[in-house]
């Protein structure tokens, strides 16, 4: 009797398992509670990157305060880091140990290794959407955004694999910061938006020098025209304005071919000519800028605040500083009618934990950082912008903007021109696909770049077969032939059809056996 | 005739047994082999713009935490050299230093070991480094700690630049103040504009009541929070007369990194 109640049992077993083998979830998927507990004390942390900015940490220090007021029972630890790679490689290192953060500032990139680690990170579709703790949701002690008033662009940066795993926080693009004073004087305009071809002439005409070696456009001896600090956002925006390949969603490498290996003969070119340099190669883009040793520096709009005469925040002996006129344009374009730019900017993650209560807890927080008071106040501290129409839209944002140049402080100019050039080409920005693999390709698309350019320094010659191998060398040294597409934890979707009948006609067929060997069981005890 | 041939082929043998000796002979000194190893003179000749490929041996006298390479200061007899993110196996980055247990208190100063560097030469907002660089054990090398030459004088002179990268020392310097978010003095800073924490970079400004202001650092990869030199340049004061021992580190200007403190 005994061994066929286990059969029966097996067999209904047997089904469970059956109807759980695909796109499963294990006894450690989050799920939302029914209500916030707050009787019970939580302590989370907040792995916080900032922009080496004493700014952004008090607006940290002081959100996390706030939130802390409202919700009593929930402590929050930061932990602040000023390199994305630093906080990417220690959350690596504790996800084998479980000792993840509750919250983390990120690139969606990086989520995307994370989440090689099964049900690591939270999916937020269902928070997102909840009643009452979700976006908007009554039970909020905060006015926090809707999941219609996020910019959607943003928001979608998130979606990895047909579900949110990030929040945006704040958005920059990248900026062209020009020394204006310097192009006039060298008989050119600066139009409202610069080709590749235009700059690359300016940077011709800037290389005239005396006989004593002095640069005639500055009087000194080190000018570098034109100085990129991302090379890998270079790369991929170059390649995104010629409609040229880079990868897809699938997770294909598709960077090595023709467009650009054209890119790459393209930079040879001028980097050999001392027209062009990196920031790993030469330094920041700002320092060069303001000495007056650089005419077109490209950086992150949440960066401008070290760019310009006047920049608040300078790097080099104030003496150094020459007085000329800055201005902010978009990143140059091989088409002036179809101009794409990068959206980067930080994103939030959040861990999953044993105790759901915990999660909603750092969901609470997390939403907290989205509310118009964190927003706004970060957003003014660089060229970044908010992620929300709510906050974008609101009066003490817009009064903000309007008083550009009020002061060289809190309204500098600059950094209020690089916000409105992401604010007014939002239509225009785009990010790369991402996958488990994706942050390995991003590095290799700035290395292609790095490469060229360290090689004409050592005169060699950069043509087909150099490049050629150059591909070889960084598809072993990123390992991108080891990237399978698809080859992270995707969330798969629901089963096909024909799946769906066939494990239920397994399951029916087990559910008949039980209830026949119970039904002969009664009848022989009759 | 049978005897003969025995007797002859007898003869043979202990001939051959004798050829097989080895004769005696004087050998030539070896010929020098060109390693391409340059002297300090010949690595400072070369330009710092990323076109020369240098290849150098020189001592390990700090190493800053392991992090996809090694950052490393070395020196010789001759002249002083910083590695910049070499490539060196987590294995023989072990062998450089006491310890890679990087807890709390974890300091980067090295045993002297020899190594053997490729690379090429730049320079970096002033700071001239080997990059891209590989870095080997040299085999049965020697060993050798460079002991800190007093810069104190050349404060404020451009002649400060020729002892760059070396392991230098600063005496009676004064703590001045850095001011905080608040506009507060204090004496040092978590990070250059007080934006860090416990565990980051600690920046602290010194004058030898001459000349001018100098930003000294505790490089936070170099010596960790909680470290005797972390812990001493938490705890001064403004107005503290110090003496410093680190290594001189560029960046667009003079930016030692210290690692000893002592508070007269």
């Amino acid at each position: 009797m005994r061994k066929k109640h286990i059969a029966v049992l097996l067999a209904i077993v047997l089904c469970l398992s059956l109807t759980s083998c695909h796109g499963s979830k294990d006894s450690r998927s989050f799920v939302i509670p029914e209500t916030f507990d707050t009787a019970k004390n939580y302590e989370i942390t907040f792995w916080a990157k900032n922009d080496t900015n004493v700014n952004q940490v008090n607006i940290y220090k002081k959100a996390i305060s706030d939130f802390m007021e409202l919700y009593p029972n929930i402590a929050v630890n930061m932990k602040l880091y000023t390199d994305y790679s630093r906080i990417y490689n220690d959350v690596i290192t504790n996800i084998a140990t479980g000792t993840t953060p509750n919250v983390c500032i990120t690139y969606p990139d990086h989520i995307a290794t994370y989440m090689t680690g099964k049900d690591t990170v939270v999916a937020l579709d269902e928070l997102m959407e909840d009643a009452k703790y979700g976006l908007g949701g009554t039970e909020l002690r905060y006015d926090g955004p809707k999941k219609d008033e996020i910019i959607s662009e943003f928001l979608e940066e998130g979606r990895i694999g047909g579900s949110y795993y990030a929040l945006p926080y704040m958005r920059s693009t990248e900026a062209l910061y020009i020394n204006k004073t310097y192009v006039e004087k060298l008989g050119y305009a600066v139009p409202e938006i610069m080709t590749w071809d235009q700059i690359w002439e300016i940077c011709d005409a800037a290389m005239a020098q005396d006989a004593e070696g002095n640069y005639l456009i500055n009087g000194q001896k080190v000018l570098i025209p034109f100085i990129y600090k991302s090379t890998d956002n270079m790369m991929i925006t170059m390649l995104k304005q010629l409609h040229a390949e880079y990868s897809d969603d699938q997770g294909s490498i598709l960077l090595f071919n023709d467009e650009t290996k054209k890119i790459l003969k393209e930079i040879a070119i001028h980097a050999a000519k001392g027209e062009f340099s990196t920031f790993k190669i030469s330094s920041y883009p700002a320092n060069f800028l303001n000495a007056g040793q650089c005419i077109f520096a490209i950086d992150s709009t949440a960066g401008a605040t070290w760019m310009g005469s006047k920049a608040p925040l300078i790097d080099i002996p104030k003496e150094s500083i020459l007085d000329f006129e800055t201005v902010v344009r978009p990143i140059p374009q091989y088409d002036v009618n179809d101009p794409y730019m990068i959206s980067q900017g930080p994103s939030l993650c959040i861990f999953n934990k044993e105790d759901p209560d915990e999660v909603l807890a750092s969901w609470l927080f997390a939403q907290y950082l989205m509310t118009n008071e964190v927003q706004i106040a970060y957003a003014k501290t660089e060229g970044y912008v908010p992620v929300t129409a709510k906050a974008q839209t609101s009066e003490i944002y817009q009064d903000y903007l309007k008083r550009s140049g009020e002061n060289n402080s809190d309204y500098y100019d600059i950094k209020i021109a690089a916000s409105r050039l992401l604010l007014e080409n939002t239509e225009h920005t785009f990010v790369t696909a991402v996958f488990n693999g994706s942050a390995s390709l991003r590095d290799a698309a700035g290395n292609l770049i790095e490469s060229v350019c360290k090689a004409v320094r050592k005169k060699k010659t950069v043509d087909d077969a150099y490049v050629d191998d150059l591909f070889k060398e960084t598809t072993s040294l990123y390992h991108l032939d080891q990237i399978s597409p698809i080859g992270m934890n995707r969330d798969l979707g629901p089963l096909p059809k024909t799946s769906r009948l066939l494990l239920g006609a397994l399951g029916s067929a087990w559910l008949a056996i039980g209830i026949y060997v119970l039904l002969r069981k009664r009848n022989a005890s009759k | 005739m049978k005897k003969l041939i025995t007797v002859l082929l007898g003869l043979l043998m202990v001939l051959a047994l004798f050829g097989c000796t080895k004769k005696p002979t004087v050998d030539p000194e070896p010929e020098p082999v060109d390693t391409g190893v340059m002297t300090y003179a010949e690595y400072a000749a070369l330009p710092a713009d990323g076109s020369a490929e240098v290849i150098i041996e020189a001592y390990v006298q700090a190493v800053q935490s392991y992090w996809e390479g090694a950052t490393l200061y070395l020196q010789d007899k001759d002249g002083a050299y910083f590695v910049y993110a070499g490539q060196i196996s987590e294995e023989d980055y072990a062998k450089l230093v006491d310890s890679t247990d990087y807890s709390n208190g974890w300091k980067g100063l090295a045993n002297g070991t020899k190594v053997h560097v490729e690379g090429t030469k730049s320079e970096w907002s002033g700071e001239v480094e080997i990059t891209d660089a590989t870095v080997t054990l040299v085999e049965g090398g020697d060993k050798y700690l460079a002991p800190a030459e007093d810069v104190t004088a050349a404060l404020g002179t451009d002649a400060l630049a020729d002892y760059m990268n070396k392991k230098v020392s600063f005496k009676d310097l004064i703590v001045v103040a850095s001011q905080n978010s608040a506009g507060e003095d204090v004496p040092f800073l978590y990070n250059w504009d007080g934006s860090g924490e416990p565990g980051s970079d600690l920046y602290f400004n010194v004058t030898d009541g001459k000349t001018d202001i100098y930003t000294f650092v505790v490089e936070s990869y170099l010596c960790y929070d909680g470290s005797d030199v972390y812990e001493a340049v938490e705890g001064l004061n403004i107005g503290d007369t110090v003496d410093l021992e680190g290594f001189l580190y560029w960046y667009n200007g003079a930016n030692p990194h210290i690692t000893g403190v002592t508070v007269k």
